[in-house]
């Protein structure tokens, strides 16, 4: 039987490159790509699972990076805003909400644009309801989520 | 004063060009700042909302693992001053001074008492577990009647009573007046607490170099020069001393522009230890102790003659204070603009307002958006909506028939507010155009046939903007009112700005760039815009009363006009051309048939590299700086009107906004799309504290809505679409001529879907007057 | 807010499972999905001396259909469970409760064991499994022992699980034809939980309800079953249940819903 630590070693790809890394195992996922990774991009807005600002995508699906901690990233691919920006499958919506003006402090955007993302890869072509829907646990302050709406709706539109 | 060139960018709805960063996951928020040897504080906060701290033992505390310090308020004294809510405009006003962290007795829950410092938070945390404390619980005064009642407990010891400030205002005639009236209608409102919830909570990382004698804070803030006047007051040291940076902001609302007890505290931990220190408040800290707002009980009766003309109004206010008055404004603010507020669309001549602001112990309310306007406007807008109902007329001709007028002559109405530029008829006109009213009648008539409970309100809204010097200069509160820029022209021929206002997420900096491209003559790509720190933009007001356009882009305007004056002057001289035969034109000097005669680029580099080659003794001057106060009106009044439609769910009590429209007029707009989405962003705030928000508290002071699962704040499944549009009628006083637009969206969304549920539950004989509208309430006044 | 300080083992099997859970006993807290325990852990409302994440053994999150009904292991997230048309066809009723637990990103995450398991009153899918007469299939040092859905919610967040068990899978028995399901609750924004909500399973004769079967949830410490041959029954029944409220969501106001819920619920399955 493996010993319970309070440190654990992790290796993990993030945002395509290998990261080994020593982790304190209470450490949450966002606090450790943005602590330790530089990985700014993905903000802490309530660390109770409710706001939606720490998305990042965890094998493939995107989960709240408060509610997860690093060393279950043991062994996974983990992306955030900054590799997924990076490797461009967030152009068409960025694009539609910089038009939009889908954002206004910014600081709920990369979670939006990630949930919006895997919301388009699953119903490329959802209706506005089902937008609102997929977007219905990530809190945004600032716009009252028309202009979003909109801009997910348009990068729809863009996709074929 | 006219522009004498015509408008390219200003009036384009632009996309913010800033914005770009923070798609990418660029933005640079206060959290993501990291300094060599920084340290994390934590702060353990009281559980009760009255006591008295008997013993404080810090000894295991300070042995945790990583812990660096752990301090009350003894270990702090000498380092960093108290301070003391006063104000000119509250004279007499109680509220005992505070200090960062509890001195001996708590006063509300969530004050902090402890700090620790330590290298990670997590380690700070662990070690307030730590902290030993002997807590002597007191009574508390905690409802807002409770509070006011006779023999009620002292806030704070030997208080007589826990009024923090009350007055009478009086105009006209009111008691003849309600005396012979042929109508008087009457409600009795009830708003509850609500906090703004940016989405990026307080948070600062403060640096002290004893060597060079600089305190630097890096500071989520609305008002950086605010924020560093008080620094060097507190702290002792001149304001030159204290450099206040505000990187990308994630929301303010308002809550990130008082002074905080913990960010001083821990700003005074970084001069002690001389190390930089970051706070981050997290949730809990933000709902328990960002500034509070709201929590009024108003009762109100609106007098009319025999043909439906408002006559005046008669208004008993009560606000929720808090423990303390917010600093430095003063928590009277809210409720003494709702007060003074009512009525603000029509004509009146007769008014008496009592207003009563009790201290509680609870957190303090301060100025979230929109400050006072929702409440006045719902007050007013209810009772319209019942007057009309006694007299059987549709409340659209009510209203109509008392307007103010519109045009440039001030109308001073019985309540002393002064209002011009207005145009209330137009803004109906174009929601009746925008909401195509009759489809909208046909669609409820339809739904309330089949059974549905659809109904329909409207909020007509005056909106005070842009604040000018008077209000806090003669109150002695060391609020700017005024805005700066300095410009300068890059070697590329790009022009830089630096400005006093604060870009927070409403856009301003776009804004500035499109006045700064017109006034100049540049493309706007061309202009950059700087803003938040205080070693590098010039004094001003930053971002608070919806100013930024009004304020700040004149400031801009103004700015931009000289440097353009300059720039001609230089290339004139460069050419031995007459100065009025040249214009600057998309960053080009051209001739008058418009003939390129240099590139700005082309001027900047001679006067960087060869200046010999101008004439002699001439030096061109390719920056200047300027200031801008606005010399008269103390406020913009901007207008316009909403309309909600909404569903209501007979069985369950279930409210759902199913669309919304609004119409604003705030002067010119300068970005429409930016404007549209300010009002978008208040309207949600609106329905927030229509139906979801509320900060509860129990009999004993303690808050039962600590987490983000018990505050329920709107998310996008339940929002509306919203439509938008524009009536404008510029300000005559500034070559702009914008007015304020960042806070009318949260002003009259409140009212309109107050209205709109109550005509949903009229024709089944039930009325709301409060806020938020519960499910539970519903079925309540249904007696369901 | 930040997580207490606790230790970590990730268990390889479930013999090592188990076996970490009889050492550590209630000092250990199994991580499934952590959609509820790690918020719980941020709040410091709890402070395990163990977490024991069980999200690496082999097979725990499979989802098994076979003729009598569909097996869905305890790790399987939400969203795996909710895209699965095994699932829909074997146990329709989780593919209609499913879309209102939580959101997109939790559902991703949070596990079909972790829900039933925390037992929140609040949550959809002890609802579910009472009403579909499911049996979860626990497994702790003396080997695996099968508990139906209405011995394994006790109460306000428990269940029949020892400290020394772990929840293996929850069994659903296969849709029979005849049989409809119906799914609704009544939450003040998408995703949260319920004030109440009500999932059923019936037969439905000629347009009339037979043998049905109700859990209401949200509205008592645990989700409360309420069966019967006709809508006349149920609806009697259904008053003698004990509603807590709370100074938002009144009794009164939570018993109103349920009678509302138990009219539309059975409405929409009549047709």
């Amino acid at each position: 039987m493996k010993e319970s630590l309070t440190e654990r070693e992790i290796r993990l790809i993030v945002n395509g490159r290998e990261v080994r890394a020593r982790v304190p195992v209470r450490k949450s996922l966002v606090d450790w790509l943005r602590e330790d990774q530089g990985l700014t991009g993905s903000h802490v807005g309530c660390e109770h699972g409710v706001c939606g600002a720490c998305s990042v995508v965890l094998d493939g699906a995107v989960v709240r990076g408060c509610l997860t901690l690093a060393v279950q990233a043991d062994g996974a691919r983990v992306e955030t805003i900054e590799g997924a920006t990076e490797a461009g499958r967030l152009a068409r919506l960025q694009e539609a909400f910089y038009q939009r003006a889908a954002l206004q402090c910014g600081f709920c955007t990369p979670g939006m644009l990630l949930v919006a993302a895997e919301l388009l890869e699953r119903n490329p072509r959802p209706s506005r309801d089902e937008i609102r829907d997929a977007l219905s646990g990530n809190l945004c302050r600032c716009t009252g989520y028309h202009a979003i709406v909109d801009a997910v709706e348009a990068a729809a539109a863009g996709t074929r | 004063m006219q522009p004498r060139a015509s408008f390219q960018a200003v009036g384009r709805p632009l996309p913010r060009a800033g914005t770009r960063r923070l798609l990418a996951g660029r933005g640079k928020y206060v959290d993501d700042i990291a300094l060599p040897r920084m340290l994390h504080a934590a702060f353990l906060r009281s559980p009760y909302a009255h006591a008295r701290i008997a013993r404080v033992d810090l000894t295991r505390a300070r042995a945790a693992p990583g812990v660096l310090a752990v301090y009350e308020w003894n270990d702090l004294k000498g380092t960093v001053e108290p301070w003391q809510s006063r104000s000119a405009a509250f004279p007499g006003l109680a509220s005992p001074p505070q200090s960062p962290l509890a001195a001996g007795r708590c006063a509300w829950q969530g004050e902090p008492v402890v700090m620790a410092l330590a290298e990670t938070r997590a380690a700070a945390e662990d070690a307030l577990e730590l902290a030993e404390i002997d807590w002597e619980e007191l009574p508390a005064a905690v409802g807002l009647e409770r509070a006011l009642a006779p023999r009620a407990p002292a806030v704070h010891p030997g208080l007589a009573h826990n009024v923090a400030w009350s007055k009478e205002t009086l105009g006209g005639d009111p008691d003849g007046m309600f005396a012979a009236a042929a109508l008087v209608v009457e409600t009795e409102v009830r708003f509850a607490r609500l906090t703004g919830v940016t989405l990026e909570p307080r948070g600062l990382v403060a640096d002290w170099d004893p060597a060079g004698q600089l305190l630097t804070v890096h500071y989520s803030h609305q008002m950086p020069h605010q924020m560093q006047a008080h620094l060097a007051e507190f702290f002792g040291l001149a304001a030159d001393r204290v450099r206040v940076i505000v990187p990308d902001v994630g929301g303010g609302f308002g809550v990130k522009m008082h002074v905080y007890p913990d960010e001083i505290a821990a700003i005074a931990a970084a001069v002690r230890l001389a190390r930089p220190v970051k706070f981050i408040a997290d949730r809990l800290e933000s709902l328990a102790s960002d500034i509070h707002a709201r929590e009024h009980a108003v009762r109100a009766r609106m007098a009319l003659d025999g043909e439906g003309q408002i006559l005046g109004f008669d208004v008993d206010h009560r606000h929720g204070a808090g423990a303390y008055s917010v600093y430095p404004r003063g928590s009277p603010v809210e409720s003494s603009a709702a007060l003074h507020l009512v009525g603000a669309p029509y004509r009146f001549a007769h008014f008496r307002g009592r207003l009563t602001v009790a201290l509680q112990n609870k957190a303090m309310t301060g100025q979230y958006r929109s400050v006072g306007h929702p409440i006045a406007v719902l007050v007013t807008e209810r009772l319209v909506e019942l007057a009309a109902r006694a007299r059987g007329e549709d409340s659209l001709a009510l209203r109509r028939r008392n307007f103010t007028p519109p045009g440039d002559a001030p109308y001073v109405n019985g309540a002393g507010q002064r209002l011009f530029d207005v145009s209330h008829e137009a803004c109906l006109q174009a929601l009746e155009r925008l909401a195509d009213l009759p489809r909208v009648r046909e669609t409820l008539q339809a739904a309330r046939a089949a059974g549905r409970a659809l109904g329909f309100g409207v909020a007509c809204y005056v909106e005070m903007t842009a604040t000018g010097a008077e209000a806090y200069g003669r109150a002695g509160v060391p609020v700017s009112a005024a805005d700066s820029v300095s410009l300068s022209v890059e070697l590329s021929g790009a022009v830089r700005c630096a400005a006093s206002v604060t870009e927070i997420g409403q856009g301003v900096t776009q804004a500035v760039a499109q006045a700064v491209a017109d006034g100049v003559g540049v493309p706007v790509e061309r202009v950059i815009v700087h803003t938040g720190d205080t070693a590098q933009v010039p004094h001003g007001g930053g971002a608070w009363a919806s100013r930024g356009a009004a304020i700040g882009a004149e400031a801009a305007w103004l700015g931009a006009r000289r440097l353009r004056e300059n720039i001609l002057a230089a290339a004139a001289r460069l050419l031995g051309a007459d100065e009025e035969s040249l214009e600057l034109r998309d960053g080009k000097i051209v001739g008058q048939r418009g003939e390129a005669r240099l590139e700005l680029s082309e001027l900047a580099h001679i006067a960087a590299f060869k200046g010999y080659e101008f004439p002699e003794g001439f030096q061109p001057q390719l920056s200047v700086m300027h200031h801008y106060r606005r010399p008269k009106d103390l406020f913009l009044p901007a207008n316009g009107v909403q309309a909600a439609l909404v569903e209501v769910d007979l069985d369950t009590g279930l409210v759902r906004p199913l669309r919304h429209w609004a119409v604003c007029d705030c002067g010119r707009v300068i970005n429409p799309l930016l404007v549209e989405e300010q009002l978008r962003g208040g309207i949600v705030q609106g329905i927030g504290e229509a139906l979801y928000e509320e900060l509860r508290y129990g009999e004993d002071g303690h808050l039962e809505t600590g987490t983000l699962a018990e505050y329920l704040v709107p998310m996008a499944a339940e929002m509306p679409d919203i439509a938008v549009a524009h009536v404008q009628t510029p300000y005559a006083g500034t070559s702009l001529g914008a007015k304020g637009a960042g806070e009318a969206g949260a002003a009259a969304a409140p009212a309109a879907i107050l209205n709109a549920v109550n005509d949903a539950l009229a024709p089944h004989g039930a009325a709301l007057e409060s806020l938020p509208v519960s499910p539970a309430a519903v079925l309540a006044a249904l007696r369901k | 807010m930040k997580a207490p300080a606790f230790r970590y083992a990730r268990p390889e099997s479930l013999d090592e499972a188990v076996s970490l859970l009889a050492q550590y006993g209630s000092e250990a807290r199994v991580l499934a999905g952590g959609q509820s325990l790690m918020p719980m852990l941020n709040l410091r409302l709890l402070a395990p001396s163990v977490l024991v994440d069980i999200n690496r053994i082999p097979g725990l999150s499979e989802i098994t259909a076979h003729p009598q009904g569909i097996q869905i292991g305890a790790t399987a997230r939400h969203a795996a469970v909710l895209y699965s048309e095994e699932v829909a066809r074997a146990a329709p009723l989780l593919a209609l409760a499913l879309p209102h637990v939580a959101h997109l990103a939790v559902r991703n995450r949070g596990t079909h064991g972790g829900s039933c398991a925390l037992a929140d009153p609040s949550a959809e899918l002890p609802a579910c499994a009472l009403a579909l007469e499911a049996s979860f299939v626990l497994r702790g040092p003396g080997g695996e022992r099968r508990v139906a859905a209405q011995e394994f919610f006790r109460g306000l967040y428990e269940t029949a699980l020892g400290a020394d068990e772990l929840l293996v899978r929850v069994d659903y028995p296969r849709a029979q034809a005849g049989r409809r399901y119906g799914f609704d609750e009544v939450a003040r924004r998408r995703g949260d939980f319920a004030i109440a909500g009500l999932a059923a399973a019936a037969r439905v004769e000629g347009g009339a309800l037979r043998a049905a079967r109700l859990a209401f949830f949200g509205v008592a410490d645990r989700p409360v079953l309420v069966t019967g041959a006709s809508r006349e029954e149920v609806r009697e029944r259904m008053e003698t249940i004990e509603v807590a409220g709370s100074s938002v969501y009144p009794p009164d106001y939570r018993r109103r819903l349920m009678r509302v819920l138990l009219e539309r619920v059975l409405d929409a399955i009549g047709k």
